[in-house]
Parts: structure tokens; sequence; C-alpha cells
């Protein structure tokens, strides 16, 4: 069966159908199979066990875990907050949250506006309705231009759509050259956050991976020694490489640019180096000009580790035109709904605002205590706890419950440099969520409700309440309540008088 | 002058000394206090926990019991932050969202309330505390000066904890879903608010309060907790 792109446009005149048909290569493409993948169009990762509330114990046994995560967290909250006050960040943001605003209030347009330039400037862009069709549409591609080594860097978007996966299934070998995400697919991994996705492990961790991959103990176990290694090893990578894949930080509908930001240079070689460039954007990333466009470059790594620019801005405008001296000879945007185009409109659209610096996954209680790992999504922190159950659905047994790990305490709102109220959004996102817990609580609030809308009824239950806990009470202590006290005196006491004895 | 007083179920439920001592506070500053009976709760319990028409079905009775022209005074910056907040989001487009925005405007926070209209509770202290800042009485409320102020002309010496402005990991339904997580948190705070010197931590929250508490007495740290209201009126 032949895979099918809707809503494809492609440029120089291309021919319809997919995978494109006029590379030399495309003779012996095979047919993309279609077949039905485990968690085809989910957000969630495959290989995600146990439930939310289990995933957080583990995670608060790890010690190592907590002290990585603690390092990081701090010393980027204190860059942050350094910026906050010697460049006006908290002003920055008020402008960034209106052009968010405008962005997606705007969207089709400014869409449609992207890919007239992009193709004008000689690029291919495909609509994907969903990861399944922008996996095959990559798929399809690598295969019909005879690529076997696809190098990629750092991107939110593929980690949600499975393009590894799907690449490696189509038996193309895929290589992250971000060194984080390098590490990470070493460990058989996945990112723990948006903008450090090995932040999570340290040093000698990261030396045990590297002596393990490279079949050597020879590999130096300091800082420099292991970037160094890594570079070498990458190196050989971007010279194999046919396609390299590439997030997008934002796109400029106004050029038909897309931005990427990155510390290392290695989104640069994967963007430059190999014959074919595609970059895979979410379809909410779309500013409407470069006034816009050069805010939000400045806002998000201010808001991210309270750096005060990018190292590299890669801007592209499609493929290589004639005498330039480097870049690639295709250019393809991959622009994905996803589940996205949906929430326009709805009470969740603030979170399309969101540029995915990664402020409010460190400064949530929630994330410094587990790490993105537990939430068993690309997108973790306060962002990911409102979104992932967002494109998965609200019954999808893998993100259901993640609205409901957050203490509501709203730093991921105060931190957000585009404004989203994050911690009304997950209130929204726990009213719909549908799980068999949601259900069970439902049923204890409609009994609640009818009790506390009588001040009789309410008085009395306030009566029993205090006999019962004066009658568990030992001392001024309850150790072991009953019912839905079980959840309190699991990890604390309850006072039965107050102010409690010591 | 004259206030409602909003007595908040957790006090209802755990410490009336809480709301006891709000009222003993407010009528020492010479306001007079009326606590209407018919109360019960904000209804932040059904709220947060993802039931918004059970929630509206106690808000709606919490408005009508509110309803008046007095400024509408709450021990707890959670449950103020509730009615200021969250109820114009629960009732818009509802028969009642007028009403509501109405009793939204007139709540207040008691320590606020206090700084607002300049009054000086005025009796002296026993002994240093330290000071949590519950996370909605900061950042819904937008305030961590008040209660300071309030402790500061009762003579109350505050010895600030590390990181007094992060969460306790209270929480409601949350610190009964996810207990370690939300024990964990609450174990960080408490060690922070005894490494203070205080020997007593104070918050204008009682259910971070009980959190915060339980987990020490749990632990073995010899920790205090008392309500600002209760500090003010000892």
């Amino acid at each position: 069966m032949r895979s099918r792109v809707p809503h494809a446009h492609r440029g120089r005149g291309a021919p319809a159908g997919n995978p494109p048909a006029r590379a030399p290569r495309s003779r012996g493409a095979r047919q993309v199979s279609t077949r039905k993948r485990r968690g085809d169009g989910g957000v969630a990762y495959l290989d995600v066990q146990g439930t939310l509330r289990e995933r957080t114990v583990d995670a608060l046994r790890d010690r190592t875990l907590r002290g990585n995560l603690d390092s990081a967290t701090t010393s980027w909250g204190e860059s942050r907050d350094a910026m906050r006050s010697d460049y006006g960040l908290d002003e920055m943001r008020e402008r960034a949250r209106e052009i968010r605003r405008s962005n997606i209030r705007n969207l089709p347009a400014l869409l449609s506006e992207m890919q007239a330039k992009v193709r004008e400037a000689g690029g291919t862009v495909v609509r994907a309705v969903d990861g399944a069709e922008a996996c095959r549409y990559i798929t399809g591609l690598a295969q019909a231009r005879g690529v076997k080594v696809v190098a990629k860097s750092k991107s939110m978007a593929t980690e949600e759509i499975k393009l590894n996966e799907a690449l490696e299934d189509a038996r193309i070998e895929v290589v992250e050259t971000d060194l984080g995400e390098w590490i990470l697919q070493l460990a058989s991994e996945h990112p723990s956050h948006i903008i450090a996705p090995a932040v999570h492990l340290n040093r000698e961790q990261v030396a045990a991976l590297f002596r393990e991959e490279a079949g050597t103990d020879d590999v130096p176990d300091d800082r420099e020694g292991l970037v160094a290694h890594a570079r070498v090893r990458l190196r050989e990578k971007f010279a194999e490489a046919g396609i390299g894949v590439s997030g997008v930080n934002l796109g400029v509908a106004s050029t038909g640019t897309v931005c990427v930001l990155e510390n290392e240079g290695n989104a640069r070689l994967v963007t430059s180096q190999p014959r074919i460039h595609v970059a895979v954007m979410g379809m909410e990333r779309v500013v409407a000009d470069w006034d816009e466009a050069a805010h939000i470059l400045q806002v998000l790594p201010m808001a991210a580790i309270g750096q005060d620019a990018a190292n590299y801005v890669n801007l592209i405008t499609g493929p290589r035109r004639d005498g330039e001296a480097d870049g690639p000879e295709e250019f393809h945007l991959v622009i994905i709904d996803g589940g996205r185009g949906a929430l326009r409109g709805t009470e969740f659209e603030e979170a399309l605002s969101c540029i995915r610096c990664g402020a409010c996954l460190y400064s949530c209680p929630m994330w410094r205590s587990v790490g993105g790992q537990a939430y068993g999504s690309p997108y973790s922190g306060p962002i990911g706890a409102v979104i992932t159950p967002l494109l998965e659905g609200p019954s999808s047994p893998a993100s259901r419950d993640l609205p409901f790990m957050s203490s509501l305490c709203g730093a991921c709102g105060e931190a957000c440099p585009v404004g989203i109220p994050l911690q009304d959004l997950l209130v929204r996102a726990r009213a719909r969520s549908s799980s068999p817990a949601t259900r069970k609580s439902g049923m204890a609030f409609r009994a609640w409700s009818r009790l506390w809308r009588r001040p009789s009824t309410y008085r009395a239950w306030m009566a029993g309440w205090r006999l019962m806990l004066r009658a568990r009470g030992k001392d001024g202590w309850a150790t072991d309540l009953p019912g839905p006290g079980a959840g309190w005196t699991q990890v604390r006491d309850m006072p039965t008088r107050w102010p409690p004895r010591r | 002058m004259r206030v409602m007083l909003m007595r908040t179920c957790l006090s209802e439920a755990v410490a009336p000394s809480v709301w006891k001592s709000s009222r003993r506070v407010l009528e020492r500053c010479g306001v007079d206090v009326k606590v209407p009976r018919a109360q019960t709760c904000c209804s932040q319990p059904a709220w947060t926990a993802g039931h918004p028409d059970q929630a509206r079905a106690v808000a709606r009775h919490t408005i009508v019991v509110f309803s008046g022209p007095e400024e509408v005074v709450v021990p707890s910056g959670s449950c103020a932050g509730m009615v200021v907040h969250g109820y114009p989001e629960m009732f818009k487009g509802q028969p009642e969202e007028e009403a509501a925005l109405d009793l939204a405007r007139r709540t207040i926070e008691l320590t606020q309330f206090l700084a607002k209209h300049d009054l000086d509770p005025g009796r002296g202290s026993r002994g240093p505390v330290t000071m949590h800042d519950s996370c909605h009485m900061l950042r819904v409320m937008d305030e961590s000066q008040s209660p300071r102020e309030a402790l500061a002309k009762a003579g109350c010496e505050v010895r600030e904890m590390q990181h007094t402005d992060r969460c306790c990991g209270f929480g409601g339904v949350f610190a009964i879903n996810f207990p370690e997580l939300s024990g964990r948190l609450g174990e960080e705070k408490a060690r922070a608010a005894i490494e203070s010197g205080a020997r007593e931590v104070v918050s204008c929250d009682l259910g971070c309060l009980m959190h915060i508490v339980g987990v020490a007495h749990r632990q073995g740290i010899p920790l205090r907790a008392r309500h600002v209201a209760e500090v003010l009126d000892r």
C-alpha cells in the first residue's frame, strides 16, 4: 500500500505523490509500510512503565538523580534571576506574551504564508496531520534517496512523533548529534529536559557509557576529554549522513526562515553537511516577522538557562542556492498538527504559546524532585502535564494522571516567559481527565457537594470528623487515618488538637 | 468598620482556634466582625480536584452567604485566592457571574486587611518564628510583606528560612494522591524551618502548616506550628 501525505506542497514543481520521486536514487525505493505500530500517534513514550505515582517513588529513591537535578536547577535558577534584573525579563515577558497570543490567533494565515515563502525559496513543505504521517514522509524520503544514515539535531517534535523508532524500523541508522541526546541514545533512555536532555546523568555515568560504546577503557573521564571523544565519534557520522533532521525553534512566516538555536554547533552541521535537510516543526512554532522573531529569540535562552544569547542561531531559508558555498541540496519542512490545531479556540489555547524553553520545568518542585523521566513523555514538567494528555486524549492511560502531579503552587506560571497561566491550565486539564481514579473522585465529590452546600449537614459532618480525629488520636496525633485520610498518614501524622503538641 | 469573617473548612475541621483568633485580632483593632453561621467552604477542594460542577454548587452557597457590602476577611491565602482568582473563572458566563466578581472584589486575606487599613493588633510575642510563604498567598494573592509587617508590629522576631518561597508539597488532593512526593517536599521544608534557628513555623495557610508539622512529627523534627492569627493573638 502506498503511503499518502495529504496537504503536501512541494517546491520546484515536484510531481505529486510520496516519496518525492525526482531524485535519481528513487528507483530502488521500497514502498513505505503503513502497518500500525504500537503507540503510533501518541505522545507518551512507548516503554513507559508503572503508574505515575510508582514512577515518582522510584525517582525519589534515586539519590544520584536528585543530586544531579539539584546542582543543575540551582545554577540555572541563579543565572535566570540575574537575567531578570539585568535585562528586565519581566517587561520582555509582556511583549513575548502578546506576540505569541497573536501568533496563535493568526495561525492559519501565518502557516500559509510560511508555506508559500518556503516554496518560493525552493524548499518543500509537508503538512502532517499526525506523527505517523510525518514519520512516513521522512522515512519514505530517506528510502527514495537511498539514505542509510540520518544525523539528528535535538528536536522535541521528533521525540513526540517517535521518528527514531520509525527510521530504525525501516533499517535506517539514526544518530543523535546533540551531546546530551547522543549520551541518552547510548543509554537507551529518553531526554528528561527540553534544553538539557541528559541533565539527570552525571560525568561518571556518561564516561561509563562512552567506554561501553567505544569498547575500550581508554576514554578520559574529565569534562573536556568526554566532549573531545564525542566530537570525534560524531564527526564520523556527520560525514556519513545523507539526511540531517533538525527541530525548529521558530518559523518566520514573512521570509519562510526556520530558526534553530543551539549551544554546540551540531545543528549547524546537521543542517548544512548532509545533502538533504529535513526540519520538523510543531505547527504552533510560527511567528509573523523578524521583529517578533528577534524578541522571542532573545527571551528563549534567557528564560531557559539564564543565557543572554544562544551560542549558535541558525537561520535557514530554503536549500543551497546557486553560488552559495554550503547548505543542503534539498530542504524539507515538515509541519505537524498532531492534535494542536484542535486546541485553538478552546480553554487550552494558551498552551500553544509555549516556546519550549523549559523554565517551568526546573521551577517546578515536582520536576526538581523526580526529573523528567517520571513523566513518561518528551514534554515533562508543568507544560508536559498539560499538553501531553491534551495531545493523547483524556483517557490515555499513559498520560491522564499527569495534571494531578502538581501542588498548583504556581511557580511554573511565574517562570513562564510567555505568561501561560499553567496552574489554571492544570486545573482545567484535571477536569478533562478521564480515568478510574477521577471517576471515583467524581463520585466522592458529588457526595461532598451535597453535604457542603447545606450548613446543617456540613456542621454535622465537621462534628463527626472532629470526634473521629479525637478517637483515632494518641497524645494529640493520629498516625493511621481511614479512607481518604490514609494517603495523608502514610507519610505524615495528623494533629488532633491545635496548636499541635510537639 | 464592619467585616464578615470566613472561617474556612480546614479551621473548622482541625483548628477552630485559627478563626477564633482571627476574630479576636480583628476585634482588638476595633473592627466589628460578623461570622455568618450558614457558611461552609470556598469549594477549592472540588475545584482543584477537577470537579468544577460540584465546586460551583458549593461556591454558589458561599456567594449567597457572603453577599452584602462588607469586606470578607479570610485567614487563609489559599481560600482568599480561590475567591479572588478562582471564582471569576468558575462563574464566567454563569448567572452568578456578577455576584461572584463582587465577592472577589470584597475578599481579602487577614494580614492584607490589617495592612490595608493600617491596623495594629499590638501584642507581644514569645520567641522567634520562621515564616513559610504559602504558594497561593505568594503567587495568587501576590503577597509576602503583610504577614511579616503584622508579626513585626506584634513584636515578633521573624527568622527567614532558606527558600521560604518554595512549595511545601501540600497542595490539597495532591498530598493524598502523591504522598511520597508530597512528604519529601514537606520534609525539606520542615528541615529548612528548623535550620532558621526558630522553633516555630508560622504561615497564613493552615493546610501547609498541618502538612509541614505532620511530616516534622513523623520524622522526629522538633518543630512547632502556628497560624499567623494565633501568633498575633497570643
